[in-house]
């Protein structure tokens, strides 16, 4: 047990090299695991372009960063784990959020500064919580949700449950100092933690060969004994495949794992970045070739699992959800100014 | 029914901008996230991208057009079987101003559910409560100190024994209750204060941490989301300016941020303050830093009793609290009630000496001069009341307050910078709630306005001492 690992330096040993993994070869989907991650990045897409109009439209106030392009990382590491298991990201949070199965309602109206928001319009689109769906925010300061995640882990090695926390971070977060704090005591300690490094290439207007020295992300935790493993997250199947194995290696006590999950985001990086750090054919061929939603979707009518009409119905099904989201997002009432003065302190 | 896509803002800031561009003419397909327009503003150019797909049936703003207000309609975009003929109707009546928004948002959204025949949705808010008056901060009741039973025995206990002691205590009742921070297991704490706990506890509640202050408390806050209740050590307080990020943005706002869902039950302590000859980087004063801070709760005690009851108190209370200990303080000894269960409400200052002349409030090592200055005040034929306060924030001012009326007279001690200093705030609070009661302006006593120097005799006059209290206090009696 790391109780025992704790007590002592002499049981620690220091010999043993860094693990060198390979990525695993993704399994095929069952159709319904298919229709699943359909539903489940398409939700997200739609939700996100909603909040980008209702942003447009000054519903949305603030700092706004959509999730549109790496929809298939998250969906595919929520199938690959457990309930009970914990989630904490930074603020490019609202796909979390949904797949975590928090209520579209909620996020939007909190996007939105209602009531009827998660944060009961307190947090804004960057510190959402949902304690009972286990998501742990929404963190608005670059990194700082990696120590916390860390933490998350060390409680459930505490109370020797078997969950993991998956703790995710960009490739912007990727070179903050306690980063490298975290990834050396959660090693130390053998906490049961999967960290996701959401690579899209660029911090804020920053691109990863103009910021980092080693921009293989995957290879960040060799000084600090974490293997890590480069996966194609624009596929959903890759995604889930490398989520299962982080998980199982977490449970199985042998400590952190890094997933550098190789993504891409179309918009901005807030809603208000225009974007001249990139050309618009770099954006045009990953949405063409790479998306992860038209990824699923081709190969849902190539196997005939699903046709054209099931395929609008679908469609349909999400627009009503986010329709009725951002409907109630708008109509819903702005926090009573009593609520000014609650919850600074329990 | 027609979708009207509307001039979007960059920013919340943005009230008009250019349509410099038509990326699709009308007739054109138009799937989600394709790029139809270009809009731009002084400070940036952006691409208008469709959210819903269709036919673009009418360009309503032509390319080249300025000053083009946000959420006026710039095009229509057309569904399946839909035709420029529809488009009469909702535009009918439509003029582009704010006061049709409400109108043009309801055809969009009508667009994307059909269904709803509800209220239309209200128009953007911009803070209902703009001109509102903000509510007055709710108050808080703080309890009494607890009765100590007659007879209750004192047994004489070093401030580092009561905070062991404390600490023990609170790890035997919860077993959530855990401590990390550098050599506070094996070495038994920089400052011993964590002695016998690795022997009682062992090392799953005795955590040893590498030296990395951000980092642990990072964890410390992941840990206490999840529901347990650290306490993390510093080995001093200068070190937890590496993690002030921590404890100010991730402990102390999410209570709030949350809308109340979740918290920091932890404590942050560790010594605090000027030791002795460690210089500028180790001897620094934070109260008044973390009692700015909404979400945080403050303490800072001065006697081994106060130690003790406060520590259990912090420890127990579901928000994240800061105790500041003072490492000259560690070795002073002072009676504590050997009682089961002794803890102290978080809040509350306390007399430490009744008097009726003037007022001196201090708090943490400051009371040492308080004291003395009081003693030394006696013989010169001033009685003066000493406020011990326990706690920065929430701060107890009612106690201050109450002896102020009677004396009429407010001397405040720390060791803590001048500038925005804890005296400052009280200065300023008395002034506004007690000034027909001040027979002289409130002094403010604190160390000097300099990094501490390492000389000997330097420091000793960066710190406060027990001549500027007394000559103070016959200043404002007017007793020269």
């Amino acid at each position: 047990m790391a109780a025992t690992k704790r007590t002592s330096a002499k049981s620690k040993s220091s010999s043993d090299s860094p693990v060198s993994l390979k990525a695993p070869k993704p399994a095929d989907f069952t159709k319904e695991q298919e229709l699943d991650a359909y539903r489940g990045m398409l939700l997200i897409r739609r939700f996100e372009e909603k909040a980008g109009q209702l942003y447009g439209m000054g519903f949305i106030g603030g700092f706004c960063h959509l999730y549109i392009g790496q929809e298939a990382v998250v969906t595919g590491l929520k199938m690959a784990i457990e309930k009970g298991d914990q989630m904490v990201t930074a603020y490019r949070d609202h796909g979390h959020m949904l797949a975590m199965e928090m209520s579209p309602r909620g996020v939007m109206a909190e996007l939105t500064g209602r009531r009827g928001g998660y944060s009961r319009g307190k947090g804004g689109s960057m510190h959402m919580f949902s304690k009972e769906k286990n998501f742990y925010g929404g963190h608005g300061i670059v990194g700082a949700q990696v120590p916390i995640g860390t933490g998350m882990a060390f409680a459930n090695q505490y109370r020797e449950n078997a969950n993991v926390s998956l703790t995710f971070f960009g490739d912007g977060a990727a070179n903050q100092g306690q980063v490298y704090e975290s990834f050396n005591m959660a090693s130390l300690w053998k906490l049961p933690v999967i960290y996701v490094i959401e690579n899209n290439r660029y911090a804020m207007g920053t691109s990863v060969s103009r910021s980092s020295a080693e921009t293989d992300f995957s290879h960040r935790g060799l000084s600090f004994k974490i293997p890590g493993i480069q996966i194609d997250g624009m596929d959903v199947r890759a995604v889930k495949a490398a989520g299962e194995m982080a998980a199982e290696w977490c449970r199985a006590g042998k400590g952190p794992i890094i997933l550098e999950m190789q993504t891409y985001r179309y918009r901005g990086h807030s809603m208000s970045d225009p974007a001249k750090y990139r050309s618009k054919d770099e954006v045009q061929k990953m949405r063409s070739e790479h998306d992860p939603i038209e990824q699923v979707k081709s190969r849902l009518v190539e196997k005939t699992w699903a046709s054209e009409d099931d395929l609008k119905a679908i469609d349909k099904e999400v627009r009503d959800i986010v329709a009725d989201a951002a409907e109630f997002a708008q109509s819903d009432p702005e926090p009573d100014v009593s609520e000014l003065y609650t919850d600074i302190t329990h | 029914m027609p979708i009207e896509i509307l001039m979007p803002a960059l920013s919340p800031t943005m009230e008009e901008g250019n349509l410099s561009k038509w990326l699709k003419k009308e007739g054109d397909k138009v799937e989600p996230g394709d790029v139809i327009a270009e809009i731009e503003t002084d400070k940036a150019t952006m691409e208008v991208e469709a959210v819903d797909e269709g036919t673009l049936g009418k360009i309503l703003v032509a390319e080249g057009a300025e000053g083009v207000k946000v959420n006026e309609p710039i095009a229509v975009l057309l569904a399946d079987g839909e035709s420029a003929d529809d488009l009469s109707l909702p535009l009918e009546g439509r003029e582009a101003s704010a006061a049709s928004r409400e109108g043009s948002q309801k055809s969009a959204e009508a667009s994307v559910d059909p269904t709803p025949a509800g209220e239309p949705a209200d128009p953007p808010l911009k803070g209902e409560g703009k001109g509102a008056k903000a509510p007055a901060a709710p108050k808080r009741e703080v309890a009494a100190d607890p009765d100590i039973p007659e007879g209750t025995e004192m047994v004489q206990t070093t401030v580092r024994e009561a905070l062991r002691d404390a600490m023990a205590e609170e790890m035997r009742r919860d077993a959530d209750v855990f401590v990390m921070g550098e050599e506070v297991a094996e070495y038994e704490g920089a400052y011993k204060i964590t002695q016998g706990l690795l022997k009682e506890f062992g090392a799953k509640r005795v955590v040893d941490t590498p030296i990395t202050e951000h980092g642990f408390a990072g964890v410390g806050v992941g840990a206490a989301f999840a529901g347990l209740k650290p306490i993390v050590e510093f080995m001093t307080f200068n070190f937890a300016m590496q993690a002030v990020d921590q404890i100010v943005n991730s402990a102390a706002k999410t209570l709030y941020m949350s809308g109340g869902q979740m918290g920091a039950p932890m404590v942050f302590r560790g010594p605090n303050g000027a030791a002795a000859r460690v210089a500028a980087q180790h001897s620094q004063d934070y109260a008044a830093w973390y009692s700015h801070i909404p979400g945080l709760k403050v303490i800072q005690p001065y006697t081994a009793a106060d130690a003790k009851g406060l520590l259990k108190a912090a420890i127990r209370d579901p928000n994240p609290v800061i105790f500041l200990e003072n490492e000259i303080l560690y070795g002073h000894t002072f009676d504590v009630p050997k009682l089961d269960d002794f803890v102290l409400p978080i809040g509350k200052a306390r007399i430490h000496r009744p008097g009726k002349d003037v007022t001196i409030v201090s708090f943490g090592i400051g009371m040492t001069y308080a004291v003395k200055a009081a003693e030394e005040l006696e013989g010169q034929g001033i009685d003066a009341e000493v406020i011990d306060l326990r706690t920065i924030r929430p701060m107890d001012l009612d106690t201050v307050i109450e002896s102020v009326k009677k004396t009429n007279r407010l001397v405040t001690i720390e060791e803590g910078y001048p500038q925005s200093s804890v005296g400052d705030f009280i200065a300023n609070q008395v002034s506004q709630r007690a000034f027909d009661h001040l027979d002289a302006p409130v002094t403010t006593i604190a160390g000097k306005d300099v990094p501490m120097p390492y000389a000997a005799n330097l420091e000793k006059l960066a710190l406060p001492s027990v001549a500027e209290v007394v000559e103070a206090v016959k200043a404002v009696t007017y007793r020269s």
